[in-house]
């Protein structure tokens, strides 16, 4: 991922900014299918604690995972101006659990900055590289990480 | 043809293939029940000469040339020249076996030849060499242009030949032969020769003249002036001879023209016809030669011409008013209808809180919408059930390959093939019926010798019957073995610690063990069903699908196994609890019964388990809430329900719930498909009011608790 950052060409990319415990992130908007007010969530048995639970879109059982919990925030106490932002990720659909949704932007690939090497692991695999906004840093997201660990995990 | 086109050809070919398949099992069941019905030997016949014709067509050449060796043998029973034995027939069905793999090589891409094939080819041409040797089969005929003939009305049926010239004036009026031959092929049987005799050479040729001379044997019940009908209209533009009715078909007059004279003829078949008749022609061209007047009047041998079974003519009806539908479409349907089901219940609930006068204009439509709903959802369930016939089919192959594999001789009924079963279902279940199949036949049936000892006869009988019974399908698998050896079954579970040397066990209790997981009870593995898997992995596939399976067995009279599935895999019927504040569904088959429990009920067994005294048994009590994590058990038991839970692989249970809500069908979703299974959780539903509520799963949480596993021990009383 990471070289995939360093090499990539002047390519624009379009990204969507959310708020998760006040600091700012996002992730490729191609994942992105809809986001939605938060409605609450039916509890899983013996799920992991970011797993806030599974809502009903359209028919379809997913669930949503609390990405402040998950990033290791402290569990979230979701309310009215909560949004969850369904993703679909290698062919799952998920519910992110995030606090507002501040914009959507294109950027370069350029623009986006690896992540310096001093950071802990715990941030690393969750955070693919950063970008710069103005005075704002907007951390990306690895969304195939958060995932895969709470498939892993959950058991 | 554009690629899409030929794309869509082959997988139509393919579907054809399964029905053809099909259709040459049903032959060969009908052979084996009577090998003197010709018209068994006919569709047999047709049906491999019909893939065959439509494999050439796709270049598939292993298919080709096995399905003709075959058809070759199948014409030399047709035609009498060979007499149908026991051992032929054997033959014949692990030819049909042979093609099917062929078939299923090449729609996968592999066109490479089996190893299987060149032995049966062997064995056939043992059938047809004497036959080649008298010059009977003829290298080279005239192409036929076969119009699917129509397998009905081959008795009681004369041969009218007619001779048909079109003249330019036909094609003007924007007629077209093809179509006439179509239409002539709605009358009877059809086979179409074009002499190309007349046509001149390319330099004095008139387009717009057509010199190709048409000879059409029809072979029909109806007289000649149905036939002269079909002409009606082209009466005027055609030289048209109808001969007189022959009784007895006989060989058409012969073209010496070679196989390229006749390749204008693709040109003049028009789009009409369907595929897998161009096929047929396009494969006859490439090879050149055709078995003369094939799908003409069988010569029967003995000229007893059986009457067409009326099944054959249902078949013909049948087919005629079915069409094919992309099961992704049936899904999509079917997902709608959940929602619309969702949506009512949702509307109904909001109309209830609107506290609106009962038999007020509102609930009474509301009412019928609900049934309206219920009954597009009864539908278009139908849509998705099939008949298990073609799983049986495939099981019949097992019982042959393991029949021959094991040296035992084995015959195989099936009862109720037409029974209609979720297409789900159906294939979730070949894997799991193989192996209790195969289990019947090595662990089941006894050797020959041990059945004549035993005064039964020498061939063993595999029995697999579908039934519907009050809303589930029963399937099954019926051996005269043996019978389960109860001593051989209790010794090897106390050998494995499944059971203690101590324990007393009722007859079915042993059998039961067959289930547990490392049983086997076979003490050398044999090839054929011991891979270390055990019935247990059977009894698991099945509880997957919400089904459960029996045994019953009487000592020297062989065993039965009956599983019980739901019909659908879409909805279940199920009852909607509350626990710790969450609603679930306990699917209904799972409770037995629902108590409200008084202290007298209620025992404290050791410190931290409670047990319900139930019919002189003492059930053990498990709080749902708690066994989720969702609270600590309750103190008290006096206003909570307990469903009293029963299971086929283990004791009754009782389920601590809050309250009981309602009872109503739920629609089935997956939480796999976005998330991962959860112990004791089947799937999800979504409720009246769109929320999700988790269906349980009764069967896991038994288990769960027996192995310990992620849920809470039975509950601990206080106080």
């Amino acid at each position: 991922m990471q070289d995939a950052i360093l090499e990539s060409a002047e390519r624009d990319l379009e990204v969507v900014a959310f708020r998760v415990a006040g600091q700012d992130f996002c992730f490729d908007l191609a994942s992105v299918r809809e986001i939605r007010g938060w409605t609450s969530t039916t509890a899983l048995p013996h799920a992991q604690p970011y797993v806030k639970g599974v809502i009903n879109l359209r028919g379809s059982v997913v669930p949503v995972i609390d990405l402040s919990q998950r990033l290791g925030f402290g569990e979230a106490d979701p309310g009215a101006r909560h949004v969850i932002i369904i993703a679909v990720v290698a062919d799952q659909t998920v519910g992110l659990l995030a606090e507002v949704v501040s914009d959507i932007l294109t950027v370069t690939e350029s623009e986006l900055q690896p992540i310096p090497d001093i950071v802990d692991e715990t941030v690393r695999q969750f955070i693919s590289g950063v970008l710069i906004q103005d005075d704002k840093m907007i951390r990306r997201l690895e969304l195939g990480t958060i995932l895969e660990q709470e498939g892993r995990h959950a058991a | 043809m554009s690629g899409s086109d030929k794309e869509d050809f082959r997988s139509s070919f393919f579907e054809e293939c399964e029905e053809l398949l099909e259709m040459t099992q049903d032959g060969l069941d009908a052979m084996a029940d009577d090998p003197h019905d010709a018209e068994a030997v006919n569709s047999v016949f047709r049906a491999v000469h019909s893939i065959k014709g439509g494999a050439g067509a796709f270049g598939l050449e292993a298919v080709v040339d096995f399905a003709h060796k075959f058809e070759t043998a199948m014409d030399a029973i047709r035609s009498g020249e060979a007499d149908l034995t026991d051992d032929m027939l054997d033959l014949f069905r692990m030819c049909g076996d042979n093609l099917s793999d062929l078939v299923a090589n090449a729609r996968n891409g592999d066109n490479s030849p089996l190893e299987a094939s060149g032995q049966l080819e062997e064995r056939l041409l043992e059938i047809t060499g004497d036959l080649d040797e008298e010059g009977d089969a003829p290298e080279f005929n005239p192409v036929t242009l076969d119009l699917d003939a129509d397998p009905t009305d081959s008795d009681m049926a004369a041969t009218y030949t007619v001779t048909f010239r079109a003249k330019a004036d036909l094609f003007a009026a924007g007629n077209d032969p093809a179509a006439l031959f179509a239409a002539l092929r709605r009358i009877g049987e059809v086979t179409v020769e074009a002499s190309l005799d007349d046509v001149p050479p390319l330099s004095d040729l008139n387009a717009l003249d057509c010199a190709v001379l048409w000879t059409v044997s029809v072979t029909t019940d109806r007289g000649e002036a149905d036939i002269r009908d079909v002409f009606e209209f082209v009466e005027d533009c055609c030289d048209l001879e109808i001969s007189a009715p022959e009784p007895v078909a006989e060989a058409l007059p012969t073209t010496e023209g070679a196989a390229e004279d006749v390749a204008l003829v693709p040109d003049l078949v028009p789009d009409t016809i369907e595929m897998p008749d161009l096929s047929d022609l396009v494969s006859e061209l490439g090879e050149g030669k055709e078995q003369q007047g094939s799908e003409e009047t069988p010569a029967s041998p003995s000229g007893q011409n059986a009457p067409p079974p009326a099944k054959a003519s249902e078949k013909t009806t049948k087919s005629a008013n079915t069409i094919r539908v992309d099961l992704e479409r049936i899904d999509k349907l079917i997902n709608l209808v959940g929602e619309l089901v969702i949506k009512e219940a949702m509307l109904s609930q909001s109309v209830d809180e609107l506290d609106i006068a009962r038999g007020s204009g509102v609930s009474a439509a509301l009412d019928s919408l609900k049934q309206i709903a219920s009954e597009i959802q009864e539908g278009v369930m139908a849509i998705r059930a099939q008949p298990v016939k073609p799983m049986f089919q495939r099981m019949a192959r097992i019982v042959r390959e393991a029949g021959s594999a094991t040296g035992k001789r084995v015959r195989f009924v099936t009862i109720g093939d037409y029974t209609e079963v979720d297409k789900t279902v159906i294939e979730r279940l070949v894997d799991p019926l193989t192996h209790m199949i195969r289990n019947a036949i090595d662990h089941g049936l006894e050797s020959p010798e041990d059945r004549k000892a035993a005064g039964k006869p020498a061939e063993g009988t595999i029995t697999l019957s579908a039934a519907h019974r009050s809303g589930r399908v029963l399937i099954d698998v019926v051996d005269d073995g043996g019978g389960i050896n109860r001593e051989v079954v209790r010794n090897l579970a106390i050998e494995r610690g499944l059971i203690q040397e101590s324990d007393t066990l009722t007859p079915a209790e042993i059998d039961h063990l067959l289930f547990m997981p490392g049983f086997s009870s076979k003490t050398e593995v044999s090839e054929l069903s011991g891979r270390g898997v055990g019935l247990d992995v059977v009894r698991s596939a099945i509880q997957k699908l919400g089904g459960r399976v029996a045994i019953h067995s009487e000592p020297g009279e062989g065993a039965t196994f009956s599983i019980s599935l739901p019909l659908t895999l879409a909805v279940l019927e199920g009852m909607v609890v509350e626990v710790g504040g969450e609603t679930m569904v306990v699917p209904i088959s799972s409770v037995q019964e629902t108590v409200r429990p008084t202290e007298a009920d209620l025992d404290r067994l050791g410190v931290d388990s409670v047990v319900l005294r139930n019919r002189g048994e003492l059930v053990p009590v498990v709080d749902l809430g708690a066994f989720f994590g969702f609270r600590r058990a309750p103190e008290t038991l006096e206003d909570h329900v307990l469903l009293l839970i029963a299971s086929d692989q283990g004791p009754r249970y009782a389920l601590v719930v809050d309250a009981i809500q309602d009872q109503r069908q739920v629609v089935i979703k997956s939480l796999e498909t976005n998330y991962q299974q959860i112990s004791g959780v089947a799937a999800a539903t979504i409720l009246g009011d769109g929320r999700i509520a988790l269906i349980i799963d009764a069967d896991t949480i038994m288990r769960d608790l027996g192995s310990g596993g992620p849920g809470e021990k039975p509950m601990k009383m206080a106080g």
